[in-house]
């Protein structure tokens, strides 16, 4: 995780364009100015950052459903739940599914364990717009190589 | 079974909070209701899933702002209602929605 940039993902796992499904990893840092705050004595990952970690989870999934023709912006945030503490230094592993493709938006479902325990989950929609900048584009395909994309399963979908 | 119209006010005003009765047929989505384009996101994944269907948003918001539909003929509820008949219809004939 980079959380200066908001850039939480940082690996695939595995990308299934058929089964509509991704798995990644996010290590969460050892330290970090907002676990100073986040609580004093009791450091933990505040939920709205292990929600945005699932958006961007279920978004890396819709970059690949949609072939990186179109970006996915956050819209709804439904059900999430918090379900147990994640500490600096755990390793939170995400799986997200797509639930429903709409004409101009798309609903995923999302979990996050650390080891086979769940401590979070949501609903998310999110709406589907052509990219507004080709150097947002630019970033993106530079971002996804980065966390190990893999490229070649859009040429075989 | 409840009819198209039904189904359709029931999934608004569960998803707006907006009371049953006064969701009528002749009700435009955004002008009477004040239903907005994030309200009706969830709306939209709401009637998908009851009708298995997938609503062409794009297009018809294309349509209208190409001056080519008004918006009355995609979001008075009972018109809603007559294009979802039409999209149900289309994929049980094997045509797609």
């Amino acid at each position: 995780m980079n959380l200066d940039y908001f850039q939480l993902i940082d690996r695939i796992v595995d990308l299934n364009l058929g089964e509509r499904t991704i798995v990644v990893e996010a290590q969460v840092p050892e330290k970090h100015t907002i676990f100073e705050g986040h609580f004093p004595g009791f450091p933990i990952m505040p939920g709205v950052l292990l929600t945005e970690a699932m958006a961007q989870s279920s978004g890396w999934l819709l970059l690949g459903v949609l072939k990186f023709e179109r970006m996915p912006f956050l819209a709804i945030v439904k059900e999430a739940k918090m379900r147990g503490f994640v500490s600096p230094g755990q390793l939170l592993t995400i799986e997200a599914k797509v639930e429903h493709e709409g004409s101009g938006f798309a609903v995923t479902k999302a979990k996050g364990r650390i080891g086979k325990e769940l401590k979070c989950s949501a609903e998310i929609t999110f709406g589907l717009t052509p990219f507004p900048d080709p150097a947002f584009r630019v970033h993106m395909d530079a971002m996804a190589e980065k966390i190990g994309f893999p490229m070649q399963v859009l040429k075989h979908d | 079974m409840s009819s198209t119209f039904d189904q359709i006010a029931n999934i608004i005003a569960e998803t707006c909070d907006i009371p049953r009765d006064t969701i009528k047929p002749e009700s435009h989505a955004i002008d009477d209701l004040g239903i907005d384009s994030l309200d009706f996101l969830d709306i939209a994944f709401a009637i998908d899933k009851a009708f298995g269907i997938k609503m062409p948003l794009e297009k018809w918001t294309q349509e209208v702002n190409d001056g080519k539909a008004t918006t009355e003929q995609y979001f008075v509820l009972k018109n809603l209602a007559d294009r979802i008949d039409e999209l149900v219809a289309a994929k049980n004939a094997g045509t797609g929605a």
